[in-house]
């Protein structure tokens, strides 16, 4: 047997699991996305259009901004890290900042919406440190809710990539700028950004993948109305076995993340050229 | 004079440490606070508004889920056994194509390992409602080895990209030393290069185990309502309200990912994940 056929025996078990068991389903989402009865047709999709467009909007914008936050809490935490001059605040908060990495999306939805809730541990909190009364606290069990528990699951991700290639930027040009009297923040956005762009971009492309994808958070902390594209996906199916409707808002979400690689992929791509 | 600049810079310094200590306390606040926020509901036994801490603590709430005939226990079982199916499979089908994408000549070697991402790359959902559809019709739909199935699917990536990259990192020449004193290289393979790969094979089985007991979407679909896993019982206790089950529930899903993660460290080791992903 030649060797080469020896490998691509031993890898055919494994590659035969992801063509059958995701590549033949997601195939077949796309393609039931426009069957209507028992003809192709656009009707999924005008239908999904009229009744959930409010909510289209809405996925696209909370997965947008949890991005851009997400990002900019990313770029502060590696900032810190790489440029922080008390090795003890830097120590804890390399410490800190970890944590909700390894906090799976479900315990994510299940504690800030204790936490977060009018009558949550926040609030209790606030109002008996008197920083508010309990008439003023408020419930962020809405679209703020979604926002605060895709940035806090996300950050540290993206922060940990982010600080990793910060590390490996040339120490030089960051000394030679402070010589020169630039100030961290100015050597931050001037210098460090810059160099780890394509980390920084890399890092939210697949942070937005994955809260594109999650159901949990929105079941938990967001169920009613506007609510994202996932726990429309899961009522269509739950409620009316709505297979169609259900594919077509499949293949909305995957257009959405679409654009976002191809953003990236041409932005790597002019880099390259 | 050197004393008053000396004492000066270290007054500044003690300034500088006001706005430090209070964002990291600030950042402390909300990634610990939640988390407390969970543990006080595990010991809860009365709770309610405006009171800021619980009134009564107890662990009734544990022995109900720890009670033999719980839904709890049940849950907290078939978890356990999916995730241990899930790493068997993915090993057992991880290992020979891990070997080979690191060894041997594999045409399309980089597609290959790419396709491997493709069930982490795209948003998951409607996948999972179909391959539910599929599996209702050959009545897979409903049973552990459907679940297994899906988690293996999703957990794939780790598996191969980790154990190709912990046979790459071994040592070839080894290998060829066994083989020149006459082992076949089937023998070669089990007694010199599993061995030197096993940190990274552990360390890719941790996180296809912690990938399988946290994977919620899939569960939902393929085996909820006749398999109940623990995130499924986390999201029914969570949306009736009972807060002590839900709470439980997340500290049993939330304790193993942190203390394999702290493992993960110890066995991947910096020339396996230098090769991760290559």
């Amino acid at each position: 047997m030649k060797p080469s056929t020896l490998g691509l025996l031993l890898t055919l078990p494994a590659l035969a699991m992801v063509v059958l068991f995701f590549l033949v389903p997601l195939a077949a989402s796309v393609v039931g996305a426009f069957v209507v009865g028992d003809h192709f047709g656009l009707g999924n999709f005008t239908k999904s259009f009229e009744l959930y467009t409010k909510d289209i909007v809405f996925t696209a914008l909370i997965v947008a901004l949890s991005s851009l936050i997400v990002g900019v809490f990313a770029v502060a935490i590696g900032g810190y890290l790489t440029l922080g001059e008390n090795p003890r605040a830097v120590a804890l908060l390399r410490w800190l900042y970890r944590w909700p990495m390894f906090i799976p999306f479900i315990v994510v939805g299940q504690i800030l919406r204790t936490f977060l809730a009018k009558n949550g541990l926040m609030n209790n909190m606030l109002v008996a440190s008197g920083l508010i009364t309990p008439l003023e606290a408020v419930s962020f069990l809405d679209w703020r809710g979604i926002v605060i528990a895709f940035v806090w699951k996300q950050t540290p991700f993206v922060a940990l990539l982010v600080a990793g290639a910060m590390a490996s930027v040339d120490r030089g040009t960051i000394e030679a700028a402070r010589n020169l009297g630039a100030s961290r923040l100015r050597i931050l956005i001037e210098i460090l950004v810059p160099q780890v762009a394509t980390t920084l971009v890399v890092g939210l492309v697949l942070s937005f993948v994955t809260m594109m994808s999650v159901l949990s958070v929105p079941l938990m902390i967001n169920a009613q109305s506007p609510t994202m594209l996932t726990a429309d996906i899961a009522f269509r199916i739950n409620a009316y076995g709505d297979y169609g409707v259900a594919n077509a808002l499949g293949a909305i979400s995957l257009a959405i993340t679409s654009c976002v690689a191809w953003i990236y992929l041409r932005q790597t791509m002019r880099e390259r050229a | 004079m050197s004393i008053a600049a000396d004492t000066s810079s270290a007054r500044r310094l003690d300034l500088w440490w006001l706005p430090r200590a209070a964002i990291l306390g600030l950042i402390a606040f909300f990634i610990f606070g939640p988390l407390a926020n969970m543990l006080l509901w595990t010991v809860t036994e009365r709770w309610y508004f405006p009171h800021a801490l619980p009134l009564d603590y107890g662990f009734s709430s544990w022995a109900r889920v720890f009670a033999p005939r719980g839904n709890a226990m049940e849950s907290l079982l078939n978890s356990i056994l999916v995730a241990l199916l899930t790493v068997v499979a993915s090993l057992s089908l991880a290992i020979p194509a891990g070997y080979a994408l690191a060894r041997l000549r594999v045409p399309a070697r980089a597609a290959i390992l790419l396709a491997f991402l493709i069930p982490q790359a795209f948003p998951n959902l409607t996948v999972y409602v179909n391959i539910a559809r599929l599996f209702y019709e050959v009545g897979l739909n409903g049973t552990i080895a459907g679940v297994v199935i899906v988690h293996t699917t999703h957990g794939l990536v780790y598996a191969i990209w980790i154990a190709t990259a912990a046979f790459a990192a071994v040592d070839t020449e080894l290998e060829e030393a066994a083989r020149s004193i006459g082992a076949s290289a089937l023998a070669a393979f089990r007694d010199v290069t599993l061995p030197l790969a096993m940190p990274g094979l552990m360390a890719s089985a941790i996180f296809v185990f912690l990938e399988s007991l946290d994977e919620f979407t899939g569960s939902y679909f393929v085996g909820a309502p006749d398999v109940n896993m623990l995130p499924l019982l986390l999201y029914t206790a969570g949306a009736g309200g009972n807060y002590q089950i839900a709470s439980i529930t997340a500290l049993l899903l939330l304790v193993p990912s942190i203390v394999f993660m702290l493992l993960v460290e110890r066995f991947l080791k910096a020339d396996v994940l230098a090769r991760v992903g290559r």
